[in-house]
This record gives C-alpha cells, structure tokens and sequence, in this order.
C-alpha cells in the first residue's frame, strides 16, 4: 500500500496529496505519514520506503476554493484521521464530483465542516483566553502567556494578536509550538513548558477582582458557563479558579439580598401624598403641615418647621432642613447657619423682613452621634415628599424672585439636580412664575474645606445675594445702571 | 479608598446591564499607526461567569452616586449602598492594564448621574477621548448616553464610540411614571432617534469618502428590564419591533429584574422566571431573522409568550394546518418555521435539494433533531402519520413536566440597572 510522507504541515501535504493524485492512488489505499520529528500520525503506513516527494509534484490540481479554506482548517484538528478525510474528498472532487461541497448532507462533507469547525472554535477560544504576564525587561516590558490549545492552531491564531498588539513585544508558549513577536516580525519555535512562562503577579487579584464583582449571584447557569468555556482551559485562566466559591455562595448571598430588600418595604409603607390643604392661606397650610406623616423624617424630629414671613413678601428664600437649633425652636433659620445668613443679608442691602424663609424639607434628619444629633442630608425620596408644602407656600406668596440655598432647595424648586457651583449666580426659570437664583447655604461657610479663604467665600455668598437686591431694584448689579436683561 | 475596592462597588453597581456584546463594529487594528489594540467583526467573549454571562468588556459605571430615584436601580439615590467613584485617569488605566493582558476587548462605561446630566456625560466621554486620543486605543469602547445631555457631547459620544446606548428600561410610559419618575420616555425616544441620525449620516458619508468620520459603527442598543412592572412579552415585543424598524436599534437586551442589594418598594415580591427572559430573546430572534411579526407571537388575545414551549414550536402547534412542510419543495420561508429547522440548517438543505432528494439520515448528519421536526415534515422516507398533527398530545410531548420549569426560577425579589 503506497504511503505519501509530508512535513505534517497542511502546505506540504498538498504537494503529497497532488502526487497521490497523479499515481492514481485510490483514497482507500493513500497512507499519509508525518515524517515531521518522528511523529507518526498514522501507523498503518505499510510502505517502508515512503514516496519521495524530492522531485516536484505534478501539475496543479483544481479544487473549489471553499474546499481549500475548509480543508486548510481541517487540517489542524487533532484527529489523526484527517488526512485520509481530505484525500478522500480531493479524490471525489476530481472523480466526477466537483459539485461535492453543495451536497451538504454528504457524510465527508459533514465531517469536514464539524473538523473544521472545532478548529475554529479553539483558535477562537485562544484569542479569548490567552493570559499575558508582564515581565519588566530593560528593554521594556514583555507580555508573556502559556497556554495549551486542543489543536495545532498555533500558527494560524498568532495573526490576530500580531494586530492586536502590535506595539507590544510578547511571547505565547504553548506545549508544541511557541509564537514570538518582537515589534516587528513573527516567528514561531519549537513547544516549551508551563515553567517557561512567568509565575502569577499581582496584576492579576484586580482582574479576579472584577471577575467577582460582575457575577450576579441571583442568576446561576452553570452549565451555560461550562458549555462557553470548556473546563479544559480552566488551568489557565487566573479567574477561574474563583468559580467554585462563587457558586456555592452564590445561593445564601441572594437569600441575604431578599431579605433586605423585604426589610426595606417595611419602609415604603412609610412613604405617603402630603395631604395638603386646598387653602393657600398660610396660616392654614402651617397647622395642616404640623401633623404631617408623609414621610419617616417627622418620627424623630420634634415639629415641623414651616416657613416664615410675611403673605406679602416679594423674595421666598429656601433652605435645606431645619437644624438641631431650628428643631427646638419650632422656627427656621435661627441657628448658626441663620445667623451668618442674616449677616450677609446685611451686607448684602436686604432686609430679613421683606423676606419669606423656609426650607425643602420640613423636618430635622439626624443621626445619633454621641450626645449630638447630627445633621443628615435628606434624600430624593424625602425631598419629593415633602415638596407639596413648598409648593403650596410658592404659590400662596407668588414671590418675584426665589433663591435656592444649595442642592437640595435647588432640587426641590427646579425639579432637576443641580451643580450648585457651576449654576450659582444665575436664574434659572421654575414652575412657579418666578425665576430662582442659586447659591450656597450658609452652612457650607461654616464648614469650609482647609485652605479656603471664609473672607473670600463670604463675599462671594453676598455678591450672590446682591443680585437679588439688585434684581429686586430692576437694576443689574455691575452693569453700569442698565435694565436688567432677562438671562433666564 | 483603593483601586480594588472602587472596581469592586463599580463593577457590583453595572452588572444589572445585560448588554456586553463587542460585534459588529469596523475592524481596524495597530500595526500601522501604532497604538493599542484591535476589533474583529465577531468579538470576543473573554471570560464567562457562572451567571452563564460572557465578560467580553470591562463592564463598569464612572460612579454609582445618582442623584435620580429609579426604583428598580441598585445606584438610585435612596438606596443604602457603599458609593465610589473613578477618576478619569483611573477608568483609562485599568481599560489598558485589563487590555495589554488579553482580558477584555474594550470599556462600557456608563455612570450614575451626578451634579447634571452634562457634567456626568462629560466625564464618561473624557474617558473615551482621553483612550482614544491620549494612548491610541483601537478596542471597543460602548457608552452609555444620558438621554437628557446636550447634543453636543452625544456627539463627541458616537465619534469616540463603537456602540452607544440608552436604556429604555421599562417599555411604556405608564410603567415609567410609576418606577422611574424622572425619566422621560419621550425625551429617550427623541434621543434614540437623534442618534439614529447621526449613524446614517456617518454611513452615507462614508459610503462616499471613507476619511469621513464614523458615528458609532456598531450602533445603539438598549435595555428593558423584565417583569419589574405588569407589562406584557405582547408589549415588549411590539416596542422591540418598533425600536428595530423605526429607530434603527442593533440590539435590545431583555433583563429580567433580579435581586439587588437594598431594593426598593412597588417591585414585586418575585422575580420572574429567568425563562421569562430566554422565551422574550427567542421571540426577538424570531422577528430578526425569521420574518415572524409580532402578532403572530404574542397579541392582545395571547399577551404572553407559552414559559414551556420555544415560542416557533408554540406557533406551530397552533398553526397545524401549515403542516407537515415537505422538506423537497418547501420555500425558504415555509422551511424556516419549521420547529427545529435554524436558518443555517435551512440554506443548507436548500442546497443539498438541488442534487438529492433529502431523507431522515441527511438530517441526522446536519445535527438536526428528529423527535422534534419530525411531526411537521416529510422526506422522501418519511410522513408524519404516527405522531399525527391531529394529535392532541402532541402539545404535551414537547412540553416539559411542571417541575422542570421550576428549575429556571431564581429566589427573590427585584431589579436594577445602571443609567
Ligand atoms: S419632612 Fe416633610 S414630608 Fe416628611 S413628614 Fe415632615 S413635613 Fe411631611
Ligand atoms: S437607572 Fe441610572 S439614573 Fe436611574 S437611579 Fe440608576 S443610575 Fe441613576
């Protein structure tokens, strides 16, 4: 029985199969050795003395070119058989079946697509999960990887990291073959061991990292995972060996999930519609606003807070939340932050009385600390809660102008959030038939960050507060006297 | 606060985001030009999680503070989680750190809305410019847009960009009033539909000078989540199909809700069936590539899609009368509604006819399952006579046991998803 030696190469082995082809060498009878290093791909090459393949092969052989591209995948599968598959096809294609590759049902055909298709897939599962190390050299760094393919794909993978990472210098060593990029040119040499690559760094705990933090416990498919990512890999991926722990805890972490989440619809039942009254006296809307249970802040506070001043008044100034001090008093801006506020309306030219001050939220927040309450934002939900009060006192003053001290006030009026440093100064339009202007509150002076100048940020609060006046005079502040243009 | 710990919250913060997809995006690569990195027309699934997710990108919100109360989210701003922040420069580091070591294809970023929706989306696009001008990246960049930011940077968005998307995360307008009070589904949809231009712009001007900037070549996705509210598949569905043929959307992404740390009120107490959200990817899959339209899936008289049968075999078990289709004649289209038959397996029998006539066996070789097509075709050696279409149990030969289904419920409550 003729036996046809190549290099084991799927090039070389074209010229063998033309050669088989031009003795007339029937599939049945074709033996095909890899005379590559002594590896014998198929033992039952019965010829001592294989066909040369010294002299040239014979004249070209035309074959459909989908056959090449799938016959050159083939090709690298691991499956000793392949050969005697491809030459069985070449021979039908030349044997009266050129057609052969649109019989798509055909047994050879199917087997050539799945050879070829497994290829497929591992070089594809290479360009996923090579794992490069950074090793420092004095020429820069060099990413190095190990990795163990199922099929002799080296070569044909190594393009697409050569345009991936073009710039870099790296190496991937796998067991029978290695590829070797130096910036410049690819080479390939012969398979080295896993102790060739360099150890695990440090890198690599921030990338399992992630790997974690991604995982959703609360949807577990496993099988999904294993199908997409065959075990045998897994000795080379550093996330992988996270997985059992992740799945094992992934059941109680959901339980915990649930419960808290339970524990929080508790409190949901505390969230209700401000039942404010259809009145747009004042004096009303205070007494209706004293028992108030919209949301949880009134449990741990000791009364609302609801604004102050006169129906007539022209300029609604709104706060944040009462403080400790507003909380005892039962008034708003009575405490520290009030009593700086009172002096840059001072020094601003604006008169406390012509004013209406309120906040956003009417009730104290705070945590414990020690023997102090300590003041706590009010959240979204807090501040949409109680925007009904703020609301009804806008529209039983109808202001000409309302000024927003920080955020929150911000949020509440405009009904969007706001970078209180990059918008104050300005008027911004609301809902309420009035522009608003925003500035900080006077809290933020009081607990200023180190390094500011309180002389600066205080004049700066005033000068914000001048626009009002100015405004309020129909004159803009520093423009030489003119009729305030609209900058809405 | 570390590195480590920021990725952590980050990374926990963007999970709920179903989409990761790295496909279909112009392919360039840096060996001329230099730079980093390369984009195949596929993408690559570099890792997979036992949630059975592939990670193909670095997943991850810029911050998760957000001054907005979407009650389904893990970030929205009365919920009681730990909040963290990146830098721009921290965002750009770890993309390059994670690419240079095979470990993803590229960046998704989105981020919680803080200060405004224009500081926050300029922030996200710094990322994408500083990458892509700064250091050359050549990998897959997907942003996540704010549908309320300026023109202007959804702009410089889409030129830095493979991909943008906005979240449409809940499909009616009703369901968003209730959960997400301060989105606005028409202002999305005017979002949607400005980038929708600007991506054809790109791609006429392209056609005729390809120096002619791109707008994110790989198109704008969204996201809605499932079973947080009572719409229905009929009603996702009708709203994909609408996003597909009228905002010219690649992909929308179905999520079903699910248990998130500190969830909040008005979601309900059980999250569906995981298989909820399978059944609503095969129906999509259907409209895309099977000419199937929604009617025939899911109307007002069947609002959902059947949680034991695919949703091709459940028209067909109620299209009886369209079968058996004869695999020797049948058109391409008659072939592709036959359950059991993908497009793949369909071209191929459309070539094997013109040179033999097709049998059980030709099947079996093309990996084709008998048990299931078998009632809906004949071959040269086979009628559907034994298990008749007539057969009032056919329905139940396809159907799992009860139990099965049971196996795809995940424990708990509640949703979430990112910006
Ligand atoms: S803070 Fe406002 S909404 Fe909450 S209870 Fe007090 S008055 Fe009512
Ligand atoms: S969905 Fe987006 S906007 Fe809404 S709370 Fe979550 S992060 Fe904020």
């Amino acid at each position: 029985m003729p036996a046809f030696s190549f290099d084991g190469t799927f090039a070389d082995w074209k010229r063998a199969a033309r050669r088989a082809l031009a003795e007339s060498c029937p599939p049945q009878a074709a033996r095909w050795t890899n005379a590559r290093a002594g590896q014998v791909e198929l033992e039952l090459a019965e010829s001592p003395a294989p066909y040369g393949w010294e002299s040239e092969p014979p004249a070209r052989v035309r074959v459909p070119r989908a056959f090449l591209t799938l016959a050159q995948e083939a090709a690298c599968h691991s499956d000793p058989t392949r050969w005697d598959l491809l030459y069985r096809m070449l021979w039908r294609l030349g044997h009266g079946e050129p057609h052969l590759l649109e019989v798509t049902v055909d047994a050879d055909v199917t087997a050539l697509r799945a050879l070829a298709k497994a290829v497929h897939r591992d070089v594809h599962k290479m360009h996923a999960f090579v794992r490069f190390r950074e090793i420092p050299t004095a020429a820069g760094s060099w990413f190095v990887s190990w990795f163990e393919p199922r099929h002799h794909i080296v070569e044909a993978a190594a393009p697409f990291f050569v345009k991936r990472f073009a710039a870099m210098r790296w190496s991937i060593l796998t067991p029978e073959r290695c590829a070797h990029w130096d910036g410049r040119t690819l080479t390939f040499a012969a398979g080295a061991t896993r102790d060739a690559a360099p150890p695990e760094d440090a890198a690599e705990d921030l990338w399992r990292a992630y790997y974690a933090s991604i995982f959703n416990p609360a949807r577990l498919k496993v099988a999904t995972m294993a199908s997409q990512m065959p075990r045998h890999y897994w000795a080379n991926l550093p996330e992988a060996r996270l997985i059992p722990d992740l799945i094992a805890s992934a059941q109680p972490r959901t339980e915990t999930m649930v419960e808290t989440s339970d524990r929080h619809r508790e409190r949901d039942s505390d969230f209700g519609t401000a039942s404010v009254p259809g009145s747009r006296d004042l004096s009303v809307l205070r007494s209706a606003a004293a028992t108030c249970r919209s949301c949880p802040l009134w449990r741990n506070a000791s009364c609302t807070v609801f604004g102050e001043g006169g129906p007539g008044a022209r300029v609604v100034v709104v706060g944040e939340q009462p403080g400790d001090q507003e909380d005892r008093a039962g008034r708003p801006f009575v405490g520290p932050a009030g009593q700086l506020f009172d002096r840059a309306l001072q020094a601003a030219g604006i008169d406390r009385a012509q004013l209406y001050v309120t906040n956003a939220v009417k009730h104290f927040k705070w945590e414990p600390r020690g023997k102090r309450r300590l003041h706590q934002k009010p959240n979204a939900r807090e501040i949409a809660a109680c925007r009904p009060w703020l609301a009804a006192e806008l529209q039983a003053i109808q202001p000409d102008v309302i000024v927003c001290l920080g955020g929150t006030a911000a949020r509440s009026v405009l009904q969007s959030s706001v970078r209180v440093l990059e918008t104050r100064g300005r008027w911004h339009p609301t809902d309420f038939g009035a522009p608003a202007l925003i500035t900080v509150h006077p809290s933020s002076l009081l607990r200023l960050p180190p390094g500011e100048d309180p002389k600066a940020a205080f004049d700066q609060f005033v000068a914000d507060l001048r626009r009002v006046s100015a405004r309020m005079m129909g004159f803009a502040q520093g423009e030489g006297g003119a009729l305030i243009r609209d900058d809405i | 606060m570390d590195v480590v710990r920021k990725l952590q919250i980050l990374a926990d913060a963007a999970k709920y985001d179903a989409s990761c997809a790295s496909s279909g995006t112009t392919r360039r690569d840096s060996r001329s030009g230099g730079g980093l990195g390369s984009t195949t027309g596929n993408g690559i699934c570099h890792s997979y999680t036992p949630d059975g997710r592939c990670i193909s990108l670095l997943k991850i919100l810029l911050t998760n503070h957000c001054s907005y109360d979407c009650l389904y989210c893990v970030n929205r701003v009365s919920s009681a989680v730990p909040r963290a922040r990146f830098t721009v420069e921290e965002v750009v580091r770890l993309t390059l750190d994670f690419y240079r070591r095979n470990y993803i294809e590229g960046l998704f970023l989105s981020s919680g809305i803080i200060s405004s929706p224009d500081y926050t989306m300029e922030q996200v696009v710094a990322v994408a410019r500083t990458l892509r001008v700064d250091h050359g990246f050549k990998g897959y960049l997907h942003l996540k847009t704010i549908p309320e930011a300026s023109q202007a940077l959804i702009d410089e968005a889409g030129r830095w960009a493979d991909r943008i998307s906005i979240n449409l995360e809940l499909p009616t307008a009703a369901d968003l009033q209730q959960l997400a009070p301060e989105k606005n589904g028409a202002r999305i949809e005017t979002a949607m539909d400005a980038i929708r231009l600007r991506i054809q712009e790109s791609t006429v001007q392209r056609a005729k000078s390809p120096k002619a900037p791109v707008f994110a070549p790989a198109g704008q996705s969204t996201q809605m989540i499932v079973g947080a509210t009572e719409a229905t598949d009929a009603t996702f569905l009708a709203r994909a199909s609408h996003l597909y043929t009228r905002r010219g959307l690649r992909r929308v992404y179905y999520s079903a809700f699910s248990p998130i740390p500190d969830a909040s009120r008005k979601l309900p107490l059980v999250a569906p069936p995981l298989l909820r959200e399978h059944r609503l990817y095969q129906a999509d899959w259907l409209l895309r590539f099977y000419e199937f339209n929604v009617e025939e899936l899911a109307d007002a008289r069947r609002p959902n899609l059947d949680l034991a049968l695919d949703p091709k075999l459940s028209w067909a078990l109620r299209h009886r009368d369209r079968f058996p289709v004869n695999v020797n004649r049948a058109s391409r289209f008659e072939l592709l509604r036959v359950p059991g038959f993908g497009v793949k397996t369909v071209d191929r029998l459309l070539q094997a006819r013109r040179w033999h006539r097709i049998r059980l066996a030709d099947l079996t070789r093309l990996k084709v399952s008998l048990q299931t097509v078998m009632p809906f075709i004949e071959t040269v050696d086979h009628t559907p006579t034994g298990h008749g279409l007539d057969d009032d149990n056919l329905r139940a030969r396809f159907a799992p046991p009860a139990e099965q289904l049971d196996l795809f419920a995940p424990a708990g409550a509640s949703v979430s998803n990112p910006a």
